[in-house]
C-alpha cells in the first residue's frame, strides 16, 4: 500500500484502508506477530498512563497559539509594528504573509495575482511546509483553541449521557472546498471569507468584535451539543488546503510499532483519528509509519501515549544529525 | 469503543442493515450540512451581489467589484491610517463582511499621511498601487445635498467649534502640528461666511500650499493639478451677501468637507451611487 496515497485519499474524505498483508514489511510481520502472542494486559496499561499524563505539547501549543494572536493585537493596539494585519494577510517585520486559503479564494476570484500577494503566499507555503501543514491549525487558529474548549465540554456531556456525537461523512470536506472554490470563481467574490470562523475570530480580536460572532457561537453550540469537533473535522476549507501542504510536509507524526499496547488512547484523543488507524493491532504497514497529512500535530496523541510509540519526527533530520 | 477488526469478521445481515442505515442517515446529514454551510455563506454574499448599502472605499479602491474581489479583509489599510479613517465592515454593514470602508461624517480621510500608507499597506492591490498621490485619488465625488441648510447659502457665518463636543472627528491642521492630526473640536472658528469645507479640503490645501512654494514632503509631485471646491457668489438682490459652495473636477471624494460641515444632517456629502456607476 502506497503510504503516500492512502494519506491523500484520507484527506480528501475516504475511510483508512488495511494494508494488503503482503505490503507488510517483514520486520513488521514479526513484531506482529510477536504481539499476537502477548496478553493485552489492561491493568498495565493503566498504571503506564497514570504514570504518564502529561500535557506538555498541549501546554506548548496553546501558549504558541496565544502568544500569535496575541502579537496581532499587541502590533495593532502598541503600535510595535511586529506582526501586522491580521490572520488573512499580513506583513511580519516588513514580510509579507498571505494565508494561503485566503490568498486562493482571492485569487481566483480576482483572477489576477499582485506580486506582494504571490510573495505572501509563497512565504506562507515554505513556513507551513516546514512546519507541517495542519500544524497551522492546532498552533495558529484562534477557532481550534475555542473548538478544543468547545470539545472538552462536549466529552463532559457525552459521558453523562446528555448529549451524542453525530458524525459526517468526511468527504463532505472536499466537497465544500470545490463548492467555495467555484463560487469564487462565478460570483468574483471571497464567499467563503464571510463565514471562516478563522478570518472572523482574527479580526474581532484584532479590530474589536462584531456581530458576526454570533455565527461563530453558534458553530460552537452544533459542535458542544450535536458533533464533536464539527468544523475542524467535516467543514473548514482551511484544513485540507493546509492538509495538501502537509502531505508533502517532513514535519509528522512517527509512530514506532515496537512498544506500542494499541489501546488505542491516542485515537481518542486526536481530532482526526482516521489518521492513527495504523496503530491499531496488526495494521502497521512497517516498524516506523508516518502519520498521514491531514493530522494536525497537535501533540495530543505524543502526550497522551505512555509507550512514547507516537513521536514528533522531522524526516531526514536523523541522517544529517 | 467498537472492536477495531471489524473488517475481519463478517458482519450479520441484521448488523449489516443497521449500518446501511447509518451510514444513509450519516450521508443525509452530510448533505444537510453541506447545503446549511454553503447557504450561510451565501447569505454573506447577498447583499454584496444586491449592492443594498454601497459605501465609500479607501484611497485608492478598485472599481467595486474588483475592490470585492480582490480585498482580503486583514485591516492593514486600517492599521496604518493616522487618523483611522478606514473600518472593516460586521455583517449588519449589509457589504461584505471584513472589507474596508470610510464613513466621513464620522472620520474622513485628510490625508494626513502624505503617502497614501493604506495604498502602500495593501497586499493584494485592492487599493490599487497605481495611485501614488491624494489627487490621483477617487473615493466618490462632493455634492451640496442639501443647499436650503448651507451656512454660506443662507449668508451666514462661523463661530465656535465644529460639531459636538463628544465628537471625535480628527485633522491635520499643518499651522499647528505638522505631523499629528488633533480632533477638530479642539479648534475654534470666527468666519464671517462659513467656509470650512474649503478650507478644510485637502486638495485645496495642497495647492496654498505649492502656491506659497512648499509643497508637501517637498514634493512638487504633490501638487493637485485641478482645483476641488470653491465659494462661489450667489447673485441676489435681497442685499445678503450669500455664497455657495461649487465642487470641481479637483475633487477626489476624500469626505473632509462633509465631516467638518456643521449643519445637522450636512449640507455636502460624498456621493456613492456615481461611484458604483462608475
Amino acid at each position: 500500500m502506497n503510504l503516500f496515497k492512502e494519506s491523500f485519499m484520507q484527506l480528501i474524505g475516504r475511510a483508512p484502508t488495511r494494508p494488503p498483508k503482503e505490503d507488510i514489511s517483514p520486520a513488521a510481520v514479526k513484531v506482529h506477530f510477536r504481539k499476537k502472542a502477548e496478553k493485552f494486559d489492561a491493568e498495565e496499561a493503566r498504571r503506564l498512563h497514570a504514570e504518564h499524563d502529561s500535557n506538555k505539547w498541549r501546554r506548548r501549543r496553546w501558549i504558541t497559539l496565544i502568544a500569535i494572536n496575541l502579537l496581532f493585537v499587541l502590533s495593532y493596539h502598541l503600535d510595535i509594528q511586529l506582526l501586522e494585519g491580521a490572520l488573512t494577510a499580513s506583513r511580519f517585520l516588513g514580510f509579507h504573509m498571505a494565508d494561503l486559503n485566503s490568498a486562493l479564494q482571492v485569487m481566483l476570484a480576482y483572477k489576477q495575482v499582485l506580486i506582494n500577494l504571490l510573495i505572501g503566499t509563497v512565504t506562507i507555503f515554505l513556513m507551513w511546509w516546514l512546519l507541517g501543514g495542519r500544524t497551522f491549525c492546532s498552533w495558529v487558529c484562534p477557532y481550534h483553541l475555542l473548538a478544543e474548549w468547545a470539545e472538552m465540554l462536549h466529552l463532559k456531556l457525552t459521558a453523562k449521557g446528555l448529549v451524542k456525537d453525530h458524525d459526517f461523512h468526511r468527504g463532505a470536506r472536499s466537497v465544500l472546498y470545490l463548492v467555495f472554490v467555484l463560487l469564487a470563481l462565478i460570483t468574483g467574490y471571497t464567499v467563503y471569507e464571510t463565514i471562516s470562523p478563522t478570518g472572523i475570530l482574527s479580526r474581532a480580536l484584532i479590530y474589536g468584535p462584531g456581530l458576526i460572532l454570533i455565527w461563530v457561537a453558534l458553530l460552537l453550540l452544533f459542535e458542544i451539543f450535536y458533533s464533536r469537533r464539527f468544523w475542524c473535522r467535516y467543514a473548514c476549507p482551511i484544513g485540507l488546503t493546509y492538509g495538501l501542504v502537509g502531505q508533502i510536509s517532513p514535519l509528522r507524526i512517527k509512530y514506532v510499532l515496537e512498544d506500542c499496547q494499541h489501546e488505542g488512547d491516542c485515537r481518542k484523543v486526536c481530532l482526526v483519528p482516521h489518521v492513527l488507524d495504523t496503530v491499531i493491532k496488526g495494521r502497521a504497514q512497517d516498524v516506523e509509519v508516518p502519520i498521514g497529512a491531514d493530522c494536525t500535530r497537535c501533540g495530543l496523541c505524543v502526550d497522551t501515549c505512555p509507550t512514547s510509540s507516537l513521536q514528533f519526527d522531522f524526516k531526514g533530520l536523523n541522517k544529517i544529525l | 469503543m467498537s472492536s477495531p477488526d471489524q473488517s475481519k469478521s463478517r458482519p450479520k445481515p441484521k448488523v449489516s442493515k443497521r449500518r446501511a442505515q447509518e451510514a444513509r442517515r450519516r450521508f443525509l446529514r452530510s448533505v444537510g450540512m453541506g447545503v446549511g454551510v454553503v447557504g450561510t455563506a451565501m447569505l454573506g454574499y447577498y447583499p454584496v451581489l444586491s449592492q443594498s448599502h454601497p459605501r465609500l472605499r479607501p484611497p485608492g479602491a478598485l472599481l467595486e467589484k474588483e475592490y470585492l474581489a480582490s480585498c482580503i479583509k486583514c485591516g492593514q489599510c486600517v492599521q496604518v491610517c493616522p487618523v483611522e479613517a478606514i473600518k472593516l465592515a460586521d455583517v449588519e454593514d449589509g457589504f461584505g463582511l471584513g472589507a474596508a470602508w470610510i464613513d466621513p461624517r464620522k472620520q474622513a480621510c485628510d490625508f494626513s499621511c502624505d503617502g497614501l500608507q493604506c495604498v502602500l499597506a495593501c497586499p493584494t492591490g485592492a487599493l490599487t498601487h497605481e495611485t501614488d498621490y491624494p489627487h490621483e485619488v477617487h473615493i466618490g465625488v462632493a455634492r451640496l445635498d442639501k443647499p436650503q441648510l448651507c451656512l454660506a447659502v443662507l449668508g451666514q457665518g462661523f463661530k465656535g467649534k465644529i460639531r459636538d463636543a463628544d465628537f471625535t472627528g480628527k485633522f491635520r491642521y499643518n499651522e499647528i502640528d505638522r505631523w499629528n492630526p488633533i480632533p477638530v473640536r479642539d479648534r475654534d472658528f470666527d468666519l464671517e461666511i462659513c467656509d470650512l469645507c474649503v478650507r478644510h479640503c485637502p486638495i485645496e490645501i495642497r495647492i496654498a500650499q505649492c502656491e506659497a512654494g512648499k509643497p508637501p514632503s517637498g514634493d512638487e509631485n504633490q501638487c493637485p493639478p485641478k482645483h476641488a471646491i470653491k465659494l462661489e457668489a450667489i447673485a441676489n438682490n435681497d442685499g445678503i451677501r450669500r455664497m455657495k459652495p461649487v465642487i470641481l473636477d479637483g475633487c477626489v471624494g476624500c469626505g473632509a468637507c462633509e465631516m467638518v460641515c456643521p449643519t445637522e444632517p450636512a449640507a455636502i456629502v460624498i456621493d456613492v451611487e456615481s461611484i458604483l456607476k462608475a
